[in-house]
């Protein structure tokens, strides 16, 4: 299986085995903002089962963390392999004339996601682990002790409106990403067949209403509060 | 019509090669492509210059020689032909048309359109084939059951002519059309199972040795390919490699 791994198609299943793990993730992260909006005490609840759980903290976390850094590494190994493999440029190309943009410019989206990645846990995943494991406070509790601090914590985020657009750029370049990786993603592993017209419908409704339902959970707590 | 030609112009593989501006006056739109290049040819050899070298075989679209990257295009701006076929009622008098070889690293540059592609021909020995004994006693084609949509598909793929449109296309220079389709051409036949394994192991294992790139399945191939080879020849081609390398 050595070889396998170190071939053009195993790295290409490999990647699209990533990325589809992070699709299942973004449900999940989803389903749980949702929550924000319409009950902030269950929101609460299942934050704090989510920040102290030790299956969720030990297992899930880092697997999720290597799932992440695992598919932006690949794209850049593959990117910079693709590039080797054309080295002296068209001088004219029409690339619009057999494929979308977003298919020529998984690496540009993916970029973008990448850099609000790395503020998205600046805001959130960096102070939770301070909270947590530097300064050691499981309780999940607001400093003057008057219930879970995850809701304020959250609405407060969402007050500076450079945030918000921020995020919404954000979610539209990973519109922009799925709208091509998804249904790529089953081309990769091989899943092309009768169900295909499907999985396209599918992904095409993944790859708009999620980043659309993110957007939207953060405009209403910036209107709302 | 009359047209200004922008054409890639390069003596050998180790010379660097530029860009060159042509007029070519009077160009019928019955024309193929090819029949115009021969009037450009003409008209240089009869000024003493150095005519264009370009690929070309039969002259209707079956051999798979002739190349030229069209207008950003492989084969130019029609669809499901190759550049031979294409007439020059495509264009309008007046148009300026760029013409370059197709680029790749796995497809080297020999003179001005020209390119090796015999990386192609390596892929193809490397598992592109089926042993069956000549000796005389050749079992009858007929005498094994195929269904009709298992040999429909196979002769989908088989009608790849291996022109490299699908790698010249690809932002990465993948050639996972050809292969995808060499492969699939035997993996949907009884008689190709018995080679089933070392088939996609190997011609994979040759087509990564040889330079081309990774498929990010923009489909650019597909809509280039003058033979309209569809993507599911790749989607095939993975699952044969994933099994085969499940099967060890
Ligand atoms: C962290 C920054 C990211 C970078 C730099 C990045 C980069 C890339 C690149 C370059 C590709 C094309 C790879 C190829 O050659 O097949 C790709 C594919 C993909 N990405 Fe991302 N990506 C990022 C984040 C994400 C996220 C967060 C998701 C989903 C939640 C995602 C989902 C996908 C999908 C579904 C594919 C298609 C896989 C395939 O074609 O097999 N990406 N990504
Ligand atoms: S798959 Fe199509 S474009 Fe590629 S070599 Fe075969 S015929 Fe040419
Ligand atoms: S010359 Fe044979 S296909 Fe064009």
């Amino acid at each position: 299986m050595s070889g396998f791994f170190n071939s053009s198609i195993g790295r290409k299943i490999a990647m699209a085995l990533s990325a589809l793990f992070l699709m299942f993730f973004l449900l999940q992260h989803l389903a749980i903002n949702i929550l924000s909006v319409f009950s902030p005490d269950t929101f609460n609840e299942v934050s704090h089962f989510m920040g102290t759980n030790p299956l969720v903290q030990y297992a899930l976390q880092p697997v999720l963390l290597f799932g992440v850094i695992f598919h932006f590494v690949m794209g850049f190994i593959l990117e910079i392999k693709n590039k080797k493999a054309r080295t002296v440029k068209y001088a004219k190309n029409n690339g619009a004339a057999n494929s979308t943009w977003m298919s020529r410019n998984m690496i540009y989206s993916g970029l973008f996601i990448l850099i609000f990645m790395i503020i998205h846990f600046l805001d959130f995943w960096i102070p939770e682990i301070n909270t947590k494991y530097i300064v050691g406070d499981m309780s999940g509790q607001l400093p003057n002790g008057e219930g879970f601090r995850y809701y304020e914590e959250l609405v407060h985020k969402f007050e500076p409106i450079w945030r918000v657009a921020l995020y919404c750029i954000g979610f539209v370049f990973l519109s922009l990403h799925l709208l091509h990786g998804f249904n790529s993603a089953f081309q990769s592993v091989g899943a092309n067949n009768k169900y295909t017209k499907g999985l396209k419908t599918f992904s095409k409704i993944y790859s708009i209403g999620i980043p659309v339902g993110f957007i939207l959970i953060a405009l209403v707590h910036h209107i709302c509060h | 019509m009359n047209l200004t030609l922008k054409i890639w112009r390069q003596k050998s593989p180790e010379k660097k090669g530029k860009m060159v501006d042509y007029k070519v006056t009077d160009i019928s739109e019955h024309m193929s492509f090819l029949e115009m290049m021969d009037v450009l040819n003409e008209q240089l050899i009869n000024s003493g210059e150095e005519p264009v070298a370009f690929d070309h075989d039969c002259r209707e679209g079956i051999c798979g020689m002739c190349s030229m990257y069209i207008n950003g295009e492989a084969h130019g701006p029609d669809r499901g032909v190759t550049t031979c076929q294409l007439h020059m009622r495509m264009f309008k008098d007046g148009d300026t048309i760029t013409i370059e070889p197709f680029r790749a690293t796995a497809f080297p540059v020999l003179k001005d359109l020209v390119v090796d592609r015999s990386s192609f021909d390596r892929i193809q020995h490397a598992g592109g084939y089926i042993s069956v004994n000549t000796s005389g006693n050749t079992q009858d084609a007929n005498a094994t059951p195929i269904s009709k949509h298992d040999a429909d598909e196979a002769m989908d793929a088989a009608t790849c002519i291996g022109c490299g449109a699908c790698v010249a296309s690809c932002k990465n220079s993948s050639a996972m059309l050809f292969v995808g389709a060499k492969v699939s051409q035997y993996a949907l036949l009884p008689q190709g199972q018995v080679e089933a394994v070392d088939r996609v192991k190997n011609m994979v294992a040759q087509m990564d040795l040889e330079g081309f790139g990774n498929c990010t399945n923009t489909g650019a191939c597909e809509v280039e390919c003058p033979k309209g080879i569809s993507l599911e020849n790749i989607a095939r081609m993975n699952r044969e490699f994933l099994s085969a390398n499940l099967k060890g």
